[in-house]
């Protein structure tokens, strides 16, 4: 297979990869992109006779549908592949599903897959731009993007804020890419949880990043308390019940007691802080009704952005220029 | 932009004043021919018809006292050339943030010459809503030879024959040194 | 049918012996050790060894030859094939095929396949357990008899201490050493790398070194209980070289074996060359136990130096390329070894100081041969079985799976280069194998 990729291709396999600069070109041409979901026609034709292939390997309606209606408003034609693991196992080997993929020349392939490194591997054999779609516990890019855009419109910027996230941070793509993103535009991560699901050598994750000297940039802590105190941002995880079953966590009644956002807790965090959560919520255990229907959890925001992001992924990747870039 | 270091500058065909001059005649004319001021659009295509647009828009106030409507169109996104060009557009926004419905839109940008840009604008514009009526205000006119789809400017700043091989500049403090219109060839062509 | 090897430097430390000297073999055997003033026989063969070591043929003590039952990664002819051209003269192999080598008539089909194929010799290793599941005990007095030198079951641990302390008495009674893969899959399940620093910053499920270290430390308090001679198969981890090291000092009857890749590479090369993102998740990185971190590969070295370590073994693991294929996480453990092993000892041990080339030979022959008790082999003592290893410590070459013997090219040494290599492989007495044509 000929792999050599279009020049004009770009894969977005994670945050991890990207410059602070690259970040910032794509956040703003995400903001260029917002306007277009407001018109009565939600359409523009700059990817008009592209294909964007949606492959996921792991159900998402919700990210698949932002992903999906980003490419139809782009006029691309957007096709969606679901694979069950199940049907794989017939023999058919995930470079093989990538080669017949190549066959039918698409410019971009969105990959959702539960192990880790699947995009990176598509991405040394297909022809097609990579986006992430989220891979294994690894990274998920686009909502970190996302999340990113929602803090950038109530905070300002993101440079000098403090920014908690609570749960399952080891398990979490979403943790991932969030903390590559936020310290990377200069805000301090502070991650707490069950010690069974967050790992206290966490701070590894940006061993190869510089910071100034004595800066703390992620800071594990040991109780929710104090990576709550003082945040302008509090990002909840969800927490997934099968966790519960392989003795992670008692149960998700404890769970919630001594993890869960309350009010009592949020009142610990900035008096203007917001709060974020990836979704779907299990309300009542990682976070309190009240706090998710409270005009401080901006997490319909959250999904309004994504497709702006997934438009301006879409469009650098099959060959746009960021703003700023 | 790099390529600019190649140019020669051939002729200045309009210097400040005279570009005032043209504005001013352009907003009369505007004005006049639409009756007033009433419901009018000023929609600046990026980038240098932008600061075009704001100017005719103060002039109509000036005369009329009502301040028309005023937009910004990036017709990045509807180029016709966007799988062709080395690398997709830099996509900047479009800020039409009054309702297009019924109104008298005036497309301004500063030249005129194959009309593809007009082409995308007018394409974009219509994904806003059902304008009443579109015209088009130019400071720069290239000539009709150059047209390469049927489009013609209703308010016209000068009529400037060129040649394939040069280059209208035109320099507006906004984004240059200096306000002037000239006329630029490539040494190697 | 004579050969003479002539002016070779011989290398056999159980005999003492590191200095000039022609060999002569006859019939399969060392017939005698000449001098300089010897008359040399008109009617034996000549090999000039001329800037070579001559060595004990390389025993490679774990090895998987997939026949029977995966012939579609490797067959016992084709494993052989590689083996010999990466310098070793025997191997042991692991008893999963299908069925596993759980019983005399498999242990023997496995040395007839050997011998026809006419290559390197094939010493097989039996099942602890009946199909390795880990409850009732193969029948190790009757695969002993049949040829097998070892016990095992490898990938798949016996992991009822109960069960491993009677396997240990039992297998005592034939002087068969217990073979052990030391992972607690309680604690390793689901694991697909080290863990550690790059499992979290890759995302990827980690296997803790403790998972390796807790069999290893039961390992030792059963052998110092029943006696049994434990041998810790491919160890990996700082804290089981510790273990064994202290049990030796206290006179437990233990062994390890170290496998090239554990002191070449760490758990970085999962997250790609440099830190590259594109090279990232090589399933080629993937095996069991895993690359650990930078601190245990020096513990390895150290091992290997200081004599804790007593072999170095390839655990050669041929995965069909459909199969390395999959998904990080769903692609199998193993990469082959054979071919690249001696490349890599001389490049990473012997070149960089870490031990001398007498302490290579140890490794890679004297104690194995101790450790599995075949005796005439490991060393080149007259009348002792003529395998014989000729080794080149200055030739430089690349390593390139297009090339290799194996059916299975799931190596990530692709394209390395190597300082050092086995360059004429005889095995009782005939050259099998010899890169000057």
């Amino acid at each position: 297979m000929n792999t050599e990729k279009p020049y004009r291709r770009r894969d977005l396999l994670g945050i991890r990869e990207l410059a602070a600069s690259d970040i910032i070109g794509i956040l703003d041409t995400a903001e260029n992109f917002r306007e277009i979901s407001n018109r009565e026609v939600k359409k523009v034709p700059a990817l008009r006779g592209k294909t964007v292939i949606n492959l996921f390997f792991e159900s998402s309606t919700r990210t698949r549908t932002s992903f999906e209606l980003a490419a139809k408003r782009l006029s691309a034609d957007a096709v969606n592949i679901s694979v069950s693991s199940s049907s794989l196992s017939k023999g058919e080997t995930l470079l093989d599903t990538a080669a017949n993929l190549d066959a039918m020349a698409p410019d971009c392939i969105v990959v959702r897959h539960s192990s880790a490194g699947v995009p990176h591997r598509l991405a040394k054999v297909s022809r097609a731009a990579i986006v992430n779609a989220g891979d294994g516990a690894n990274e998920h890019p686009t909502q970190a993007l996302l999340d990113a855009m929602t803090i950038r419109e109530h905070k300002g910027q993101i440079d000098g804020l403090s920014v908690a996230i609570i749960g399952d941070i080891v398990h979490s793509r979403v943790a991932r890419s969030n903390i590559h993103l936020l310290t990377k535009l200069g805000a301090t991560v502070r991650v707490a949880g069950p010690r069974t699901l967050v790992p206290k050598d966490f701070s590894y994750l940006i061993h190869d990043q510089e910071f100034a000297p004595g800066a703390k940039p992620l800071e594990v802590c040991e109780h929710v308390e104090d990576a709550i105190r003082g945040a302008d941002v509090v990002m909840i995880l969800r927490i997934q019940r099968e966790r519960q079953d392989s003795a992670y966590f008692p149960s998700l009644r404890e769970y919630s007691i001594h993890y869960g956002l309350t009010n009592e807790r949020l009142d610990l965090a900035r008096r203007d802080a917001i709060v974020l959560h990836p979704g779907p919520m299990n309300r009542g255990i990682e976070i309190a009704s009240d706090v998710a229907d409270s005009s401080r959890s901006l997490i319909l925001d959250q999904v309004k952005y994504g497709v702006a992001v997934r438009m301006a992924v879409l469009y650098l990747a099959t060959g746009g220029s960021a703003v700023n870039s | 932009m790099a390529a600019d270091l190649n140019l020669v500058e051939k002729s200045r065909v309009m210097d400040a004043s005279a570009m005032n001059r043209a504005l001013r005649r352009l907003a009369t004319e505007i004005v006049e021919k639409n009756n007033g001021a009433e419901n009018l659009y000023l929609v600046g295509i990026r980038r240098r018809g932008v600061p075009l647009a704001e100017r005719l828009r103060d002039k109509i106030e000036g005369l009329e006292n009502i301040k028309p409507f005023y937009g910004i169109l990036d017709i990045t996104l509807y180029r016709d050339d966007l799988s062709t060009v080395g690398a997709n557009p830099v996509v900047n926004r479009t800020e039409l943030d009054d309702d297009v419905d019924g109104k008298k839109i005036i497309l301004v940008d500063d030249v005129l010459y194959t009309g593809r840009t007009i082409r995308a604008a007018l394409d974009q514009l219509m994904d806003f809503g059902r304008p009443k009526k579109v015209q088009l205000a130019v400071l720069i006119d290239r000539g009709v030879e150059h047209r390469e789809l049927p489009i013609q400017a209703d308010f016209v700043g000068k009529y400037i024959p060129t040649k394939q091989n040069e280059i209208i500049k035109v320099m507006l403090k906004e984004f240059d040194e200096t306000e002037a219109v000239g006329i630029y060839h490539r040494p190697s062509e | 049918m004579k050969l003479l090897i002539t002016n070779g430097h011989v290398i056999d430390p159980a005999a003492g012996q590191n200095s000039g000297k022609d060999i002569l073999v006859e019939d399969g055997r060392v017939a005698a050790w000449l001098a300089s003033s010897d008359e040399r026989p008109s009617d034996a063969a000549i090999i000039d060894a001329s800037g070579l070591i001559v060595a004990p043929g390389f025993i490679d003590m774990h090895v998987h030859l997939r026949e029977p039952g995966h012939e579609h990664k490797e067959s016992i002819a084709s494993g052989c094939a590689a083996a010999v051209a990466g310098g070793w003269t025997s191997v042991c192999p692991m008893p999963n095929t299908n069925p596993v080598n759980d019983d005399a008539a498999i242990t023997r089909y496995m040395i007839e396949q050997a011998e026809r194929a006419g290559l390197a010799n094939v010493f097989p290793i039996g099942a602890i357990t009946k199909a390795s599941d880990g409850t009732e005990l193969a029948e190790m007095g009757e695969m002993k008899a049949a040829g097998a030198v070892a016990v095992s079951d490898d990938g798949r641990p016996v992991p009822n201490a109960g069960i491993m302390r009677r396997a240990m008495q039992y297998a005592a009674d034939f002087g068969l050493p217990v073979i052990d893969h030391c992972e607690d899959k309680s604690l390793s399940s689901g694991g697909v790398m080290h863990e550690g620093k790059v499992s979290l910053l890759l995302g990827l499920k980690g296997m803790p070194a403790l998972a390796e270290e807790i069999d290893v430390v039961r390992d030792i308090l059963l052998a110092r209980d029943t006696g049994a001679h434990v041998h810790i198969a491919h160890i990996s981890t700082a804290g089981a070289v510790e273990a064994v090291r202290r049990a030796k000092s206290e006179g437990v009857s233990i062994t390890c074996e170290a496998a090239p890749h554990h002191f070449t590479l760490t758990d970085s090369a999962v997250a790609g060359d440099g830190g590259e993102s594109a090279s990232a998740y090589d399933t080629n990185t993937k095996m069991a136990p895993p690359l650990r971190s930078e601190q245990d590969r020096e513990a390895i070295l150290e091992g290997l130096r200081d004599g804790t370590i007593d072999a170095i073994a390839t655990d050669h693991a041929p995965h069909h390329a459909d199969e390395k294929s999959l998904e990080y996480d769903r692609a199998p453990f193993g990469i082959t070894g054979l071919e690249t092993a001696v490349g890599l000892a001389f490049t990473e041990l012997v070149h960089k100081g870490v031990i001398d080339l007498v302490r290579l030979v140890e490794l890679c022959s004297t104690n194995p041969a101790r450790i599995l008790s075949l005796t005439g082999r490991g060393t080149l003592v007259p009348g002792s079985v003529a395998d014989i290893t000729l080794l080149d410590p200055e030739h430089v070459w690349a390593f390139s799976v297009a090339d290799s013997r194996s059916r299975s090219k799931n190596s990530p040494f692709d394209g390395r280069e190597f300082r050092g290599k086995a360059i004429t492989t005889i095995v009782a007495g005939r050259v099998v194998f010899n890169e000057r044509g």
